[in-house]
C-alpha cells in the first residue's frame, strides 16, 4: 500500500456565532470559541444545549445567523457543506445502505473525482487504519455496530478533512464496546495530528478523550478548559455539578485576604482558607467532590460535626450521606474497613485542594 | 466559466439559432418541416426569423439571451454575474411570455395594443420547440442569478428545481385555471361583463330548489353536493367497517380483504356503472328475473341517484378501506388496555376511546370519498339518467349542441368551490399530521377484540359487499362473452374480435380490430406520462421534506392544489387555455400527457414525500459533509434508495393514465382516442358488447402491471436494502 492518509489539520474559530431558528429558537447564541489545529475539543453538555447545533455550523449543515466561522485562515461563513474541507462522523453513522463497505469509504473521493488507482489505495489504507481490512464487499447492514462506526471513521478519514466531527459517537454502542472504540478515536487523532471537535453529553468520556472541554449550558459557553481545569476549578455551580458529582453548599465569605487573594470561609465550627477567585465578600457557594471529603471519628484541627445517616458498601469504596447542621454531605471512601456505621457521630473535613469557591 | 450558466446558455442559442422557433402542425419527428427549413417562416428558428427582417418582435429575446457571455469566466461572488444573469432571465422571461401572449394568429390579441401601436399587419403561431429552449434557457439563467444571491444557501441545484415546479405549474395548473375564472365572466363575444357572470352563476339550472317544492328537478349543484355527502358518509361507513374486520375480527380469512384496495386502482372509473347496467338496467339480469317473478314491468329506477349512488360505493368503498386501515391500526392497542383495565367494557372502549381516536381519519375518508363522487364523471355519465350533476352538466355545456364555454367555465368553478372547499376543510383539520408515517411504534398490546353487537353486523354488510363485488367483476367478463345482453344471452367471442382482431399476412402482424388504435395510443401516452411524473413528484417531494425556503406553504399548496381540481375542470381549463397561441396544444398527444402529469402530480408527490420522509436525513447530510453537491447527493443517494418509492410512482400514475377519464374526454381528438373515451363512445351507441370486453382487457392489462410490479418492488426489498416498502397514498 503506497496511500498515506496524512492530515491537513487546520484550526477552527467562532467568532459571536449565534443561530436562531424560525424566529424564536436561540439554539446558539453569541459563542466565541477556539480549536487549535491537532487538537481535540469535547463540547460537552445536557441534551438539547446547542452542541449538535455548534458542530453542524462547522460542517456547514446550518449557516449561522449571525457572526462568521473560520477554518484555518479562510472565512467560511458563507460555504456550504460541500465546499468546505470538513468531514463528519454521524450520530446513526449514515453509512449508505445501497453502497458496500468499499464504496462507502471511496464515495467522498469519487465525487472528488481522484483517479481510479488514488481511490483504491486511500480507501484501502482507510481500511486498514480503522482495522477492516478485507471487509470491502460487505454491505453495512452485514456489520456489527462497532465495525459500522469504524466504517463511517474511515469514511471521513480518507478525505483527508482540515477537521473532523464526531457528534455522539458512541451513543449507539453498548457499554463494553464504548471504552475501546473511544481509545481508538483518540489513538487516531494523536497518530494523524487531526484537528477533531467532538460532541457528547457523556462527561466521563469527555474527560478521557478531550485535550480539553468546552461545557456548553442553554445555547452558551459555561467554560473552557482541560479536563483538570473543569473538575478542580469549575466556574459556577453548573459546571461543577455536570462534570463529576460535586457537593454544593450556600457558604458565606468572611473576608478576602487582599494580599494572597484568600478567602475566609466557615461552616459551622469547620473554618476554610480558599483561593477566593475574585469572590467578593458575602454569600457564595462551595463545591466539595465526594471522594476529597474526609470523614473520621477523631478530628485535628476544625470540623464540621455530623451523624451518618447513611452508609453502602459497593464494592471498591464506600459511600455516605452525612447529616450535619450545614446540610446533608455526600462522601465517598476507599476505606472499606474502617467504616462508619449508621448513627455513628462523625468530623467533616475537606483535603486540601477539595473545596473550591463559586459565585453565588 | 461557470458550468452551469454554459450549459443553459447553449441550450438557449440551440433553441434561438436551430430549432424551429413556432409550433410544428405535424410534430418534430415527422421531419416534414425539414423541407423549407431554415428559411421558410413558419419553420424557421428564431435567427433566421430576424436575419429575413421578419417576426422583429423577437429581436430582444436575442440581446437577452447573448447577455450572459459576458460573465463567461466571471467569479460567482462578482456581482455582475448575479446581477446580469436576473436581468436576462427575468427580463428575458417576462418578454417572451408577453409577446407570446400580446401577438396571436390575428396579430395583435387585444385592443388596447392595436389602439397604443397601430395595426400589426403580421401574426404568430404558438410557441415550438426553439421558444420552449429559450423559455428553459431564461427561467434557468433566472434560478441560477438567484442562487448565486445566496438564497438556499445558494444552491444552483435546489433553486433550479424550485423554479422548475413553480414554472410548470403556474403554466399547467395555475394560468389554465385562472384562465377559465377570466373566461367565465365573458359573454361569448368575449366582453367581459360581472352581470352575465351572476345570472349564470345564480341560474336556477345550478341552484334551484324546485324538487323540494314542485314535481321538477333540482339544481346540479345540489344534485352534485347531496350525492357527494352520500358517498362520503356511506363509503366511510363501509371503509370503516371493512377495516375494523381486516384488523380486530381475528378472522383468518380477514386478510383476503387487503386486495379489494387494489381494485379501484385498475378499474375504469365507469366499468362499475356499466356492470350495474348489466344488472339493474331495463334489461338487466336482477331487473327482469324480479319482474318476472312479480309480474311488473321492469322500469329504469337504477338511473338517477340510485344508480350513481351504487356505483360510486362501490368503486371509492376500497379507498376509505385504504385509508382507514391504516387509522385503525395506528390505534395503540395500549390505550385501549388501559382503559379496559380500568374496568371499561368493550363497548364502551371502542366508544370512548378507539373511535374518538380515529376521528381525524374517518374525516379523511369522508373528505376523500366526496371529493372523488364531486370529480367522477364516468358513472354519472351511465348511470344519470335525468340526474344531472356538475361534472356531466359540464361535459354538455361544451360538447353538446349548446356548446357555451362560459357556461362550462361557470359550472367548473362551482365544481371548484365545492373540492377546494373540503379540501381546505381537511388540510385545516388535519394539518401536517396526514403526512407523518406512523413507522417503528414499540407498541406491544393486544389490539382489543370488537365488541360482538358491532363484530355481527359488519360481517353482514361484508359478506353482502363482498358477494356483490364478485357479482359485478363477474358481471363484467361475462358481459364481453354475450351476443346482446338482455336479449340473446348466447356466448361468443364476437366482441373481442371486433375489438383486437389481428391479421397476419405477408406484411406482418396486421391490428384490424377497431380498438387497437385507442389501446396502442392510450399505452403510449400513459407510458411517457407516468415517468415524467414520477420525476416531477420525486424532485418536488425533495424539496418539501428536505429544502426549507421561504414560500415553502405556497409551494406545497400550489403543487397539492390539483389534487382538489376534478379532471373536469382540468379538461375545460385546458381547452380553453391551450386552444391558441401562446401554448397551442389542442389535438395533440401532449396535451394528454400534460394533463394526466399534472393530474397524477399530487400521487407522486405523496408517495415520494412517505417514502423520502423514512430515509435518515443525516444520509443526506453525510453525502454533503463527504463533497457531493446536492445535486449528487439526490442522483446517488436519495434516488437509489427511494426505488421502490419511484416504481410504485412509475407504475401509480401509468395506470391512473389508462384508467382517466373525466379530462380525457376533452381532450382526446381523432388522432389521439384514448380507451376510456373510446369506451364510453360505444357506450353512447349503446354498443355493451364492445364497450366491456375492451374494459375487461384494460383490467388485465392493469392487473397485470400492478402484479408485477409488487414482485419487482418485493425482490428488491429483500435484496441488498433494508428500508421501509411503501405504498402511494390515494
Ligand atoms: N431544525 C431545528 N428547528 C428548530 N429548532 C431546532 C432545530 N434543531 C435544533 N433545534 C433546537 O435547538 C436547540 C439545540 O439543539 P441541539 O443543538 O440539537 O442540542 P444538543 O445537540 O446539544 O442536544 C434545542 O432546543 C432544539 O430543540
Ligand atoms: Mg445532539
Amino acid at each position: 500500500m503506497t496511500a498515506t492518509i496524512k492530515s491537513k489539520a487546520a484550526s477552527v474559530e467562532f467568532r459571536d456565532v449565534s443561530k436562531i431558528y424560525g424566529t424564536d429558537v436561540t439554539a446558539v447564541d453569541r459563542v466565541s470559541l477556539k480549536v487549535n489545529a491537532g487538537e481535540l475539543v469535547t463540547l460537552l453538555g445536557p441534551s438539547g444545549c446547542g452542541k449538535t447545533t455548534t458542530l453542524r455550523m462547522i460542517a456547514g449543515l446550518e449557516m449561522v445567523s449571525s457572526g462568521s466561522v473560520f477554518i484555518g485562515d479562510n472565512d467560511v461563513t458563507l460555504l456550504p457543506a460541500t465546499d468546505r474541507d470538513v468531514s463528519m462522523v454521524f450520530q446513526s453513522y449514515a453509512l449508505f445502505p445501497h453502497m458496500n463497505v468499499f464504496e462507502n469509504v471511496s464515495y467522498g473521493l469519487r465525487v472528488s473525482k481522484l483517479g481510479k488507482q488514488d481511490i483504491q489505495e486511500k480507501t484501502n489504507t482507510g481500511l486498514e487504519l480503522v482495522g477492516l481490512a478485507g471487509y470491502g464487499d460487505r454491505l453495512p447492514s452485514e456489520l456489527s455496530g462497532g465495525q459500522q462506526q469504524r466504517v463511517a471513521v474511515a469514511r471521513a478519514l480518507v478525505l483527508e478533512p482540515q477537521v473532523l466531527l464526531f457528534d455522539e459517537p458512541l451513543s449507539n454502542l453498548d457499554a463494553k464496546l464504548r471504552r475501546q472504540v473511544r481509545e481508538e478515536i483518540r489513538e487516531l487523532q494523536t497518530k494523524l495530528g487531526l484537528t477533531v471537535v467532538y460532541v457528547t453529553h457523556d462527561q466521563e468520556e469527555a474527560l478521557a478523550v478531550s485535550d480539553r472541554i468546552i461545557v456548553m449550558r442553554n445555547a452558551s459557553i459555561a467554560q473552557n478548559g482541560s479536563p483538570r481545569d473543569l473538575y478542580e476549578q469549575p466556574t459556577d455551580s453548573f459546571v461543577a455539578d455536570f462534570i463529576g458529582e460535586a457537593n454544593i453548599m450556600d457558604v458565606a465569605i468572611n473576608s478576602v485576604d487582599a494580599q494572597t487573594g484568600l478567602a475566609e470561609v466557615r461552616i459551622g465550627d469547620l473554618q476554610l482558607q480558599l483561593a477566593s477567585r475574585d469572590i467578593p465578600v458575602g454569600p457564595a457557594k462551595l463545591a466539595v467532590r465526594p471522594n476529597r471529603i474526609i470523614l473520621s471519628s477523631q478530628a485535628s484541627g476544625s470540623a464540621l460535626a455530623g451523624t451518618v445517616s447513611k452508609s453502602t458498601y459497593v464494592g471498591n469504596h464506600m459511600e455516605y450521606v452525612v447529616t450535619t447542621d450545614h446540610g446533608e454531605w455526600f462522601a465517598v471512601s476507599n476505606d472499606v474497613d474502617a467504616t462508619h456505621g449508621v448513627g455513628s457521630d462523625v468530623n467533616v473535613q475537606f483535603s486540601e485542594r477539595g473545596p473550591v469557591l463559586l459565585p453565588h | 466559466m461557470n458550468r452551469t450558466v454554459g450549459l443553459w446558455l447553449l441550450v438557449g442559442i440551440v433553441g434561438f439559432c436551430a430549432l424551429p422557433w413556432y409550433v410544428l402542425e405535424d410534430g418534430l419527428w415527422s421531419f416534414e418541416w425539414l423541407d423549407g427549413y431554415p428559411y421558410d417562416t413558419d419553420y424557421a428558428p428564431g435567427l433566421f426569423l430576424l436575419l429575413q427582417g421578419e417576426k422583429l418582435w423577437l429581436s430582444p429575446i436575442a440581446f437577452l439571451l447573448a447577455l450572459p457571455l459576458l460573465i463567461i469566466g466571471a467569479s460567482k461572488r462578482n456581482i455582475n454575474f448575479s446581477r446580469i444573469l436576473l436581468v436576462a432571465g427575468g427580463v428575458g422571461l417576462f418578454y417572451l411570455l408577453a409577446q407570446g401572449f400580446a401577438i396571436g394568429i390575428r396579430g395583435w390579441n387585444a385592443d388596447v395594443f392595436t389602439q397604443s401601436f397601430g395595426e400589426l399587419g403580421d401574426r404568430q403561431f404558438g410557441f415550438g420547440f426553439g421558444a420552449m429552449f429559450v423559455g428553459a434557457a431564461f427561467l434557468f439563467f433566472l434560478t441560477t442569478g438567484i442562487a448565486a444571491r445566496g438564497i438556499v444557501n445558494g444552491d444552483v441545484f435546489v433553486v433550479g428545481s424550485i423554479g422548475f415546479v413553480i414554472a410548470l405549474v403556474g403554466l399547467f395548473i395555475l394560468y389554465p385555471v385562472l384562465n377559465m375564472l377570466s373566461s367565465a365572466l365573458q359573454t361569448n363575444d368575449g366582453v367581459y361583463s360581472i352581470g352575465v357572470f351572476f345570472s349564470k352563476f345564480f341560474s336556477n339550472k345550478i341552484w334551484g330548489l324546485g324538487c323540494l317544492t314542485e314535481n321538477r328537478s333540482c339544481g346540479v349543484a345540489w344534485n352534485s353536493l347531496v350525492l357527494a355527502i352520500c358517498v362520503g358518509a356511506l363509503t366511510t361507513l363501509l371503509g370503516l367497517v371493512f377495516a375494523l374486520v381486516a384488523t380486530r375480527s381475528g378472522l383468518r380469512q380477514a386478510h383476503l380483504l387487503r386486495p379489494l384496495t387494489v381494485l379501484p386502482i385498475i378499474t375504469p372509473p365507469f366499468v362499475i356503472g356499466l356492470a350495474i347496467i348489466l344488472l339493474f338496467g331495463l334489461s338487466g339480469a336482477v331487473t327482469t328475473f324480479v319482474a318476472d317473478l312479480l309480474g311488473i314491468n321492469p322500469t329504469r329506477w337504477v338511473y338517477g341517484l340510485p344508480g350513481i349512488l351504487i356505483a360510486q360505493l362501490l368503486s371509492f368503498t376500497p379507498i376509505a378501506f385504504l385509508v382507514l386501515i391504516g387509522v385503525v391500526e395506528g390505534v395503540s392497542p395500549s390505550m385501549e388496555e388501559a382503559s379496559q383495565t380500568l374496568r371499561a367494557s368493550r363497548w364502551q372502549t371502542f366508544k370512548t376511546v378507539s373511535l374518538p381516536l380515529m376521528r381525524p381519519g374517518l374525516a379523511n375518508a369522508f373528505l376523500l370519498g366526496f371529493i372523488e363522487s364531486m370529480a367522477d364523471f364516468g358513472n354519472p355519465l351511465v348511470l344519470g339518467g335525468n340526474y344531472d350533476v356538475l361534472s356531466t352538466e359540464i361535459f354538455f355545456a361544451i360538447v353538446g349542441a349548446q356548446n357555451d364555454q362560459g357556461k362550462a367555465a361557470v359550472l367548473a368553478i362551482v365544481l371548484l368551490i365545492f373540492t377546494l372547499s373540503a379540501f381546505y376543510a381537511q388540510r385545516r383539520w388535519l394539518g401536517k399530521k396526514s403526512y407523518t408515517t406512523q413507522t417503528g411504534k414499540g407498541d406491544s398490546g393486544i389490539p382489543a377484540a370488537l365488541p360482538r353487537r358491532i363484530l355481527f353486523p359488519c360481517y353482514v354488510l361484508v359478506g353482502i359487499w363482498g358477494t356483490f363485488t364478485l357479482v359485478v367483476y363477474g358481471m363484467i367478463v361475462y358481459g364481453g362473452f354475450v351476443e346482446v345482453w338482455g336479449l340473446n344471452h348466447t356466448l361468443t367471442f364476437k366482441h373481442y374480435i371486433t375489438a383486437f382482431d389481428i391479421n397476419f399476412n405477408d406484411n406482418g402482424i396486421h391490428f384490424k380490430g377497431s380498438a387497437w388504435d385507442s389501446f396502442w395510443t392510450t399505452l403510449r401516452i400513459a407510458a411517457t406520462a407516468a415517468p415524467l411524473t414520477a420525476v416531477i413528484g420525486l424532485v418536488t417531494a425533495y424539496l418539501l421534506v428536505r429544502q426549507n425556503f421561504s414560500g415553502k406553504n405556497a409551494f406545497e399548496f400550489g403543487t397539492m392544489l390539483s389534487f382538489a381540481i376534478p379532471g373536469t375542470v382540468i379538461g375545460v381549463a385546458y381547452i380553453l387555455a391551450f386552444n391558441v397561441p401562446p401554448l397551442e396544444l389542442t389535438g395533440t398527444g401532449v396535451i394528454l400527457v400534460l394533463s394526466f402529469i399534472f393530474r397524477n402530480m399530487p400521487v407522486g408527490i405523496r408517495a415520494g414525500i412517505a417514502s423520502m420522509s423514512q430515509l435518515d436525513k443525516s444520509l443526506d447530510e453525510a453525502s454533503l459533509t463527504l463533497g457531493a453537491n446536492t445535486w449528487r447527493t439526490f442522483k446517488e443517494i436519495i434516488l437509489p434508495l427511494m426505488k421502490p418509492a419511484i416504481v410504485a410512482a412509475l407504475v401509480f400514475s401509468f395506470v391512473r393514465a389508462m384508467t382517466a377519464i373525466s379530462a380525457v374526454i376533452f381532450l382526446v381528438s381523432a388522432e389521439h382516442n384514448m380507451a376510456t373515451s373510446y369506451i364510453i363512445g360505444r357506450v353512447e351507441n349503446n354498443d355493451y358488447g364492445i364497450a366491456i370486453a375492451y374494459s375487461t382487457v384494460l383490467i388485465v392489462v392493469m392487473l397485470t402491471a400492478v402484479t408485477l410490479t409488487q414482485l419487482l418492488v418485493g425482490k428488491s426489498k429483500t435484496g441488498r436494502r433494508s428500508s421501509a416498502k411503501t405504498l402511494p397514498a390515494v
